[in-house]
């Protein structure tokens, strides 16, 4: 009696039928006869089976030809768009670190439209496998130049074959990244003869254990068969492989630290609770503000307040709105703070618009009727002076510019806010100067009722130690340079 | 006593690509007449008795089930 049992056959990690492919043909992949792709996934799919992990594994494949990978492994797949693969890797790998992430990729894929992601990937040393298939085309759209196309070869968009001087030499993946520190495994192998098709199955095999142990990141380059892009026969093809492309892409091992890596821990949770988040970004320093039924009573906070702040940037013009508006908001008002500045951060011209309203603020643009301009620089005057509404009151340095001109009832002063805080010690802190001086001009021509003057104080101090609490010489020099304001627009008035 | 093997190529699976041919280090292989139902001239084995079972056309073949190779275990 004898009985067969089978030594090499179809692995049980290929669905079997493949169902998820459409039409008549259930056995069989997608690929061209000859094609590269299947021979790799067959190493693969032996080697999740070999380490058992089937179960967890993620397989990610981006648009190319094996972007329909899913119908033939039965493991946890998702397609990506093109190049994206290592990005949503990271998430998955992140999001669900018991999990196993394989990346399938081309070299159109990893090494044109997806380089980046795969680069940083690799640099953040990613728990991770990637299985970079390079046949030195743009396989699936059939055949055009690739990153990895060598020079002289003819494809249908270099007909005259891959110029140098103008589409650059092919890329060495594997080496570029071997010169980053991250990555556990580096192997470049080739889908040739049987030797060479051995020593392929045993880099899958331990990049496929690499991942198992969460090693973390390991790259196998392939060089693959495209017989009916490159128009060859399989012997033309072994010997292009074998003779051509190895001029660029040498086989062998890259980089194997896999015996000096300890094998890696499951990754703490990275994600946070909100409201920890919270608590990092935006520190309580102190308990501000007020009773939620609390409304100042002067009559001129019934209406919207429509304040623009302008100056040259680095003058703290910013600050001073947003100062502004944090008081307004700890004292129950809606405020919008509604920055503009160029790219610079000193110089230019920046400005803000700030509106505090009892009701909603639908839109928090100024750009007219304005109650309260403040104007650091002649260019800012010039720029919203228009705005100013006739009853509003205009607050300009006088250092900068001469007295402008008043309209209907405006009411102008002038103050040599950056004098008034270098005396202080700081010039960062004429915005202090300025919300001083500003204390002084509400309490008689706003007017604020005594109550609402003394509250201003505490207010300004309240918002102030929220943004600088953890400085106290700043919130000191600023308070000082409040008080100077004060003093110096009591002094004019 | 050598093992013995058993090749056998699905005849339907075959896309014909013709990589198996080239690796059987015995040349037991070779390609047919007949089409199969996908279209493709498919490889059928030429010398059944003298596999060796060594998988170089299975490692080849990019096809996951079309070539299988049995050990034949005798009592």
């Amino acid at each position: 009696m004898s009985m067969e049992k089978v030594k090499f056959g179809r692995s049980k990690v290929f669905f079997d039928p493949f169902n998820r492919r459409p039409g008549p043909i259930k056995k069989n992949m997608h690929y061209c006869p000859g094609c590269g792709h299947g021979i790799l996934h067959k190493l693969i799919a032996e080697a999740i089976e070999h380490y058992g992990i089937q179960q967890d594994v993620a397989f990610i494949a981006p648009v190319g030809c094996a972007v329909f990978a899913y119908y033939y492994f039965n493991t946890g797949a998702i397609s990506v768009p093109h190049g994206r693969a290592p990005a949503v890797g990271t998430g998955v790998g992140r999001a669900n670190p018991e999990k196993f992430v394989i990346s399938y990729q081309g070299d159109g894929d990893l090494a044109a439209i997806g380089f980046n992601e795969f680069i940083q990937a690799a640099n953040r040393g990613e728990k991770m496998t990637i299985f970079f298939v390079n046949n030195t085309n743009y396989g699936m759209t059939g055949g055009q130049m690739a990153p990895t196309t060598l020079p002289g070869q003819k494809t249908t968009t270099t007909p005259f074959g891959r110029n140098p001087l103008t589409e650059g030499y092919p890329i060495n993946v594997s080496s570029l990244i071997n010169t980053l520190t991250s990555p556990v495994y580096i192997e470049r192998v080739a889908l040739t003869s049987t030797a060479r098709i051995a020593a392929a199955k045993k880099a899958v095999y331990k990049g496929i254990e690499n991942l198992r142990d969460r090693k973390g990141f390991s790259f196998i380059e392939v060089l693959a068969p495209c017989p009916i892009n490159l128009r060859m026969t399989t012997e033309q093809l072994n010997d292009f492989i074998e003779n051509k492309m190895t001029e660029f892409f040498p086989i062998g091992c890259v980089r194997d630290r896999s015996a000096e890596t300890a094998v890696g821990e499951l990754p703490p949770a990275t994600i946070h609770e909100p409201a920890e988040v919270m608590a990092k970004l935006f520190p309580l320093r102190q308990e501000g503000g007020v009773a939620d039924d609390f409304r100042n009573d002067s009559e001129i906070f019934n209406r919207e307040l429509r304040i623009r702040m302008s100056g040259f940037g680095g003058q703290g013009i910013l600050s001073l709105g947003h100062n502004f508006a944090n008081m307004a908001r700890l004292r129950n008002f809606n405020v919008s703070w509604m920055p503009s500045y160029g790219p610079e951060q000193r110089g230019g011209a920046a400005s803000c618009a700030v509106i505090l309203s009892r009701g909603v603020i639908s839109n928090p643009m100024v750009d007219n009727n304005c109650d309260l301009l403040i104007a650091l620089t002649q260019m800012a005057l010039d720029k919203f002076g228009h705005q100013l509404s006739d009853n509003g009151i205009l607050i300009y340095d006088r250092s900068a510019m001469s007295k402008p001109e008043v309209k209907g009832n405006q009411k102008v002063f002038g103050l040599d806010a950056l004098a008034i805080a270098n005396s202080v010690g700081n010039p960062k802190c004429a915005n202090s100067v300025i919300l001083g001086a500003l204390a002084v001009i509400l309490k008689k021509y706003a007017p604020l009722t005594e109550g609402d003057a003394a509250d201003y104080d505490k207010v300004y101090r309240e918002a102030l130690t929220e943004s600088f609490g953890s400085k106290p010489k700043v919130l000191e020099q600023n308070f000082a340079a409040f008080e100077a304001g004060k003093a110096a627009m009591a002094a004019e008035l | 006593m050598a093992k013995k093997h058993r090749i056998e190529i699905s005849f339907d699976e075959c896309k014909g690509c013709g990589r198996c041919l080239l690796a059987c280090p015995k040349k037991l292989l070779a390609m047919g007449k007949e089409i199969n139902k996908q279209g493709y001239t498919a490889v059928e084995v030429a010398e059944p008795t003298n596999c060796i079972g060594c998988g170089a056309c299975f490692y080849q073949c990019p096809e996951p089930g079309a070539i299988t190779i049995y050990e034949i275990v005798e009592d």
